[in-house]
């Protein structure tokens, strides 16, 4: 079966400014990955090129076998943009009816409720997107890029305007679609997110893919630290597997220990030596 | 239904939501009152020419094949105004509202969509056109008795100039901003005036250099081609001294030109849209 999403090579430059280099990227069925970057890194440009928005200079994209922006190719993708904006005039209903028809969706007022229940906004269904919040439109674009069950998502910044339960909404959604054998590509600023919901996470800098892997691959152990009656000690090059014997070792020592705490390096911290310290001004949180 | 259909069909049920029509319906009854009045007023004042000084012309024709005229380019300049308001943002401004990408990441190909908008907008103008050209000739009728000599010809020339304006400003809207591609467009439309007013003066004082430059004018915009003809139809077998009446008067710029301008009309149509289906193709969003 050939991949969700798989970018070889793929390059952009607009006129003087390169905004991807020759980045290989490829999302397995039903697998979530998160994609993370600075601002400017190439993330937003990667992802237009995945589902046809933007074309390459060199390198190229196929989405589930066919190229991007093919007629097959987008019949199997959904997409929510980052600056997005839906017709204020029409109500939600009327909305996923057009993008039903548009991808040739069979699914029906049975689909369109569904899509509906799963972003919280079933209520809603005869409001007029003029008169949603902006996170409620955020929700309706995510149900938006569900018509016709697409194999693979792109999601650029789909959480931006959420307020922490539209976010937990939406991590749940995500993980539901994981479920469902959906792969996910979701760029996002939200490393905390990014974290808690993507098998595997690839980061992007100066439009080249600087690190891959998964959470933890990414996350290195950053030692022991052990709370005793004369103040936290640290044991920089020990393991969660070292615990039980510096516990032994401290207490047959005669120190008194409260606590014991296994560090390891955070995806933040994984991220920040990626880009680079320097750029901390752009640190996603 | 095809994809042509909803998209045209959605373009319109916005227009409808935002009261466009209506707009549109009111200022357009105003309008035909207004000609109505001066339709009444002119006859009744022609009515009371009489004696040798008229040699041979007929003034009811005089009047009102004037009147029709002059209704006729105000209604191709209303009708531009529709369908620049309907065309002018299609792809540059819905792209840089964000309106233009959740459609363009369904499978549909990016001339569809374009074919689409025209589709729509160049028959609700051309139905607009039509329509009001018709109403001014029966105002003209009803107050004056007098009836242009062809009818379906100049409304369907009115109406293929309104289609070529159409495509114009939609290719406008592949490489320029809402504001610029209106602005574009009306410069355009003035430009064609001007070519008849050349060709009017050129008349009068019987310069060919004139005369040349509102003929190439005029062909390669050929909307003007088209209202000339259309002129030029309604008085078509009126002879005589009513005849040179209407020659000397404001249809100097009427211009009978055959079958080979029904022929260049769609070529140039074709070329248009060809022209913007290939910069749209192109175009990242």
């Amino acid at each position: 079966m050939p991949a969700a999403l798989r970018a070889t090579a793929l390059a952009k430059a607009y006129g003087p400014v390169h905004a991807l280099r020759g980045v290989d990227l490829e999302v397995r069925e039903g697998e979530l990955v998160g994609l993370l970057g600075p601002n400017g890194a190439g993330k937003s440009t990667l992802v237009k090129i995945a589902c046809g928005l933007v074309h390459p200079t060199s390198g190229a994209a196929e989405v589930c076998g066919a190229p991007a922006g093919s007629p097959a190719a987008l019949a199997a993708m959904g997409y929510l943009a980052e600056l997005f904006r839906f017709p204020d005039w029409c109500t939600a209903q009327e909305l996923l009816t057009l993008h039903q028809r548009l991808a040739e969706s069979s699914g029906g007022a049975a689909e369109r409720a569904e899509l509906l229940s799963l972003v919280g906004l079933r209520e809603a269904a005869g409001r007029r997107v003029g008169t949603m919040s902006k996170g409620m439109q955020q929700r309706l674009g995510i149900a938006q890029a569900l018509v016709g069950e697409p194999r693979l998502l792109l999601l650029d910044e789909p959480t931006s305007a959420l307020d922490p339960a539209g976010r937990r909404t939406v991590r749940a959604l995500l993980e539901e679609l994981r479920g469902r054998g959906v792969s996910v590509l979701l760029n996002s600023h939200l490393l905390s997110e990014v974290e808690l919901v993507c098998d595997r996470v690839a980061i992007i800098a100066g439009g080249e893919l600087v690190a891959a892997g998964t959470p933890s691959e990414l996350s290195r152990p950053g030692g022991v630290e052990v709370e005793t009656a004369d103040g936290p000690r640290l044991f920089a090059e020990a393991g969660r597997e070292d615990v039980p014997r510096i516990v032994r070792e401290m207490v047959a020592a005669g120190e008194e220990v409260f606590g014991v705490r296994v560090l390891t390096s955070s995806l933040e911290d994984a991220y920040l030596e990626a880009v680079g310290e320097g750029r901390m001004d752009e640190v996603p949180v | 239904m095809s994809q042509v259909a909803v998209i045209a069909g959605f373009a319109l049920r916005e227009s409808l939501r935002r009261r466009v029509f209506v707009v549109v319906a009111v200022l357009t009854t105003v309008f035909l009152g207004l000609y109505g009045l001066g339709t009444w007023q002119a006859f009744k004042e022609v009515r009371d020419f009489t004696g040798p000084a008229l040699a041979g012309v007929q003034p009811e024709i005089v009047a009102g094949a004037t009147l029709l005229g002059l209704a006729m380019f105000a209604t191709l300049f209303l009708a531009t105004i529709l369908t620049v308001f309907l065309t002018l943002g299609v792809v540059q401004g819905d792209a840089e509202r964000g309106l233009l990408q959740p459609l363009v990441v369904r499978p549909v190909r990016r001339r569809t969509l374009l074919l689409a908008r025209f589709a729509g907008a160049a028959a609700v103008s051309a139905a607009y056109v039509v329509a009001v050209f018709l109403a001014a000739a029966t105002i003209t009728w009803a107050i004056g008795g007098w009836w242009p000599d062809r009818v379906a010809g100049p409304a369907a020339q009115l109406a293929l100039a309104v289609a070529i304006l159409t495509a114009l400003s939609l290719a406008g809207s592949v490489v320029l901003a809402s504001t610029a591609n209106g602005i574009a467009i009306f410069m355009v439309f003035g430009a064609g005036l001007v070519a008849g007013l050349l060709g009017q003066i050129g008349e009068a004082l019987r310069s060919d250099t004139l005369g040349d430059v509102a003929e190439v004018t005029s062909w390669a915009l050929p909307f003007e081609a088209l209202y000339q003809s259309a002129l030029a139809a309604i008085t078509a077998d009126t002879i005589g001294f009513t005849r040179l009446a209407l020659d000397l008067g404001p249809f100097g710029g009427a211009q009978s030109a055959g079958p080979a301008l029904w022929a260049w009309a769609v070529v140039y149509l074709a070329g248009v849209g060809a022209a913007a289906t290939a910069g749209f193709a192109r175009r990242d969003l």
